[in-house]
């Protein structure tokens, strides 16, 4: 067993973090306060290669594996959640379908424009009366000579804005429930294709997420992703192999929270001594520290089984649940630990809190997680 | 090709591996420490490593990065070559015992004694020692024109127009390749090292050679200055508010910096 990262990973992992002490960092209170990420942070992300993150190198992207890319992750995960889930549901959800599932004529008209980031990619599957029963789709694709028609309303997609190739889910088959549903790879351009309202949500400014409406929307037969009938178990496919890179951006900023506690906690005096020597407080940092190191094993071992083809259907549920929760209790007791600095919007705490409160919810929520975990457990024990 | 312009240009980067800007400098036996200290490309190397980058895409042609130091200096050469050179040398020196800015520039004349070049550049200073030796120093050994601290270069033909910063003056200045020039603050943007660049560079050739297989001796590369001792400079003290009516606070200023800071 290594616990060691490979020396190239080490250097990215180090440029990434250059990159986000100072360039990223410097604009996060300008892209809370606008809701909008600056162009010039967004073309240096692009210069620097952020976008190809997850494409092999034969497309232009860097070509490494999953325990490299959390590694990068967490360095991303270190900054303002916005500018992370721009780059993140580009790099994971939004392109991951076609690198796993893509044909080769696929790959090779839409990966290198993704990798460099000219175009953004985003994932679309949930609908108003489909969320957590994601294989309750309303949208339809009906298949006309060599296009399909695409109808439907689908809602909360983050980039839709920014994006220009959506992997869209919808149902070919309506008599076969998840098995008749089918993925697409739909271009903004596309006639029939329109992006709704902006959701105003409680965090992750910069990030923006939208409703897709689809009237008539034409689809050439061959932008069909993977098999028909399939797009349901490669919408799953897509998210568990994510949720690795979804835990270790969490991991990231667990342990920025970490970061500033401790530097807080040092520097602030209350009763003639610097808070940290308060034991409630240090035990709170204790239980920072604990949970951000256990959260990181978990991490980097579910990412290795991922390298290694493992199944992991139980252990991914498990790491989403568990990377949200521990998110969750870090900003909590961070924010805890800065007293009133830590709910006053001058300071990134209550940024951070606010969040860490959408990793419970999107890609699938912490009960649904719960769901996945026991169904699967009970498997194994029967 | 248009009339005077060059298609290929030899373009080598003098660079040194020096403390990261943001280091706390720790005093230990009577040396600066540098245990657990990270380390980077001196930060006007690295507008030289952009500059070269610049010119080669402009013009043509292959940028080298030389760095005399020691093992540990691969990796701000690999950081060079991610950003975009195309080689990368390394000149161990390691095994010479007393070093100043008069040994790394011999070492380097050394080296540059059989190679074709048109043009040399590195850093205005470096942000450890900040002497801004090494660049006049080899320019003055290798017998070629020197321009410092350097704001712009433009480059026809064999013609190079340079922009120099002549503290807080500007200067033009024309002259002829090949040339040295060391970069100041404000000559270009550095950019990032891309991350695909990053994984080609472990690609591209690091070529390790030791400071004596180019035929120096080390009695003649030794260093000429001698470290007397090495100290922080003092702490800052507190500052001091002054109260009371505008007129008052005038004069009582006005004796403060007369008296205790004597500036005045
Ligand atoms: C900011 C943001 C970004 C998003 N980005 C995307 C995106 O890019 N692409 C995309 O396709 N979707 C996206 N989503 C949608 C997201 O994945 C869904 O919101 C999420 O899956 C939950 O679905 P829902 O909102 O319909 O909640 P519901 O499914 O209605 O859930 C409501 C509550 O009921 C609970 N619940 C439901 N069913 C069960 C059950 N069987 N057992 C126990 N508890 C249950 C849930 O856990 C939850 O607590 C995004 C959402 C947000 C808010």
């Amino acid at each position: 067993m290594d616990f060691q990262l490979d020396e190239d990973i080490q250097f990215l992992k180090n440029n990434i973090r250059n990159f986000v002490e100072n360039e990223v960092e410097k604009v996060a209170m300008q892209i809370e306060k606008e809701d909008k990420i600056p162009e010039r942070t967004i073309e240096m992300a692009k210069e620097m290669g952020l976008f190809g993150l997850s494409i092999p190198e034969e497309y232009g992207g860097l070509g490494i594996g999953m325990v490299g890319k959390c590694a990068l992750y967490e360095e991303l995960g270190k900054t303002h959640n916005g500018f992370t889930t721009l780059i993140g549901a580009h790099t994971g959800i939004g392109t991951v379908g076609i690198v796993e599932l893509g044909n080769e004529e696929q790959k090779q008209k839409y990966l290198p424009d993704m990798a460099s980031g000219k175009k953004i990619g985003a994932f679309a599957l949930t609908e108003p009366e489909a969320g957590s029963n994601a294989a309750n789709l309303k949208t339809t694709a009906v298949k006309n000579g060599d296009k399909y028609t695409l109808n439907g309303t689908k809602h909360y997609i983050t980039n839709a804005t920014e994006a220009d190739v959506f992997t869209v889910m919808a149902v070919t088959d309506s008599s076969k429930g998840a098995k008749g549903i089918t993925s697409f790879i739909v271009e903004k351009d596309f006639p029939g294709f329109q992006v709704g309202a902006i959701e105003e949500k409680m965090g992750l400014k910069g990030s923006h997420s939208a409703e897709l409406i689809l009237e008539d929307c034409e689809v050439p037969e061959e932008n069909v992703l993977g098999e028909v009938g399939k797009g349901y178990v490669n919408a799953l496919k897509i998210l568990t192999n994510g949720r690795a890179g979804l835990a270790a951006r969490n991991l990231g900023s667990c342990q920025k929270l970490l970061d500033m506690s401790m530097e807080y906690a040092q520097e602030r005096k209350q009763f003639g001594v610097p808070i940290i020597e308060h034991q409630a407080v240090a035990h709170m940092i204790a239980e920072i520290g604990v949970e951000t190191e256990a959260l990181r094993s978990f991490t980097y071992r579910v990412a290795w089984m991922v390298d290694q083809g493992e199944k992991l259907i139980k252990e991914a549920a498990m790491l989403k649940l568990y990377g949200s929760e521990v998110y969750n209790r870090v900003a909590d007791k961070a924010l805890q630990i800065h007293g009133g600095v830590g709910y006053i919007s001058d300071y990134p705490i209550e940024r951070y809190f606010r969040d860490a409160r959408i990793t419970r919810i999107y890609e699938g929520t912490s009960e649904i997680q719960k769901n996945i975990i026991a169904g699967q457990l009970r498997k194994e024990y029967s | 090709m248009l009339e005077g312009e060059r298609i290929l240009m030899i373009i080598y980067v003098i660079l040194k591996r020096t403390f990261d800007t943001e280091e706390k400098i720790v005093i230990q036996n009577g040396k600066i420490s540098d245990d657990g200290a990270e380390f980077i490309i001196n930060p006007y190397d690295e507008f030289a490593v952009e500059e070269a980058i610049l010119l080669r895409d402009k013009h043509g042609g292959e940028v080298t990065v030389v760095s005399v130091g020691d093992e540990d200096n691969e990796k701000e050469l690999r950081t060079a070559l991610a950003m975009g050179a195309d080689n990368a040398i390394l000149i161990n020196n390691e095994e010479v015992e007393e070093k100043d800015q008069h040994t790394t520039a011999s070492i380097l004349a050394a080296f540059f004694e059989d190679k074709a070049y048109d043009l040399i550049l590195g850093g205005n200073v470096s942000n450890d020692n900040s002497t801004g030796q090494v660049g006049p120093r080899l320019a003055e050994q290798l017998n070629i024109p020197c321009v410092t601290t350097i704001t712009d270069i433009e480059i026809e033909g064999d013609m190079v127009t340079v922009v120099r910063d002549a503290e807080g003056d500007t200067e033009i200045l024309k002259t002829s390749i090949p040339l040295l020039a060391t970069a100041q603050q404000g000559l270009n943007e550095p950019r990032y090292p891309s991350l695909p660049g990053i994984m080609k560079a472990k690609r591209k050739p690091l070529e390790e050679i030791d400071y004596d297989e180019l035929g120096i001796d080390e009695d003649d590369i030794e260093s000429l200055t001698e470290t007397v001792t090495v100290f922080l400079p003092p702490e800052k003290q507190a500052g001091k508010i002054l109260q009371g009516e505008a007129a008052d606070q005038v004069k009582e200023l006005v004796t403060c910096l007369h008296k205790e800071t004597k500036v005045i």
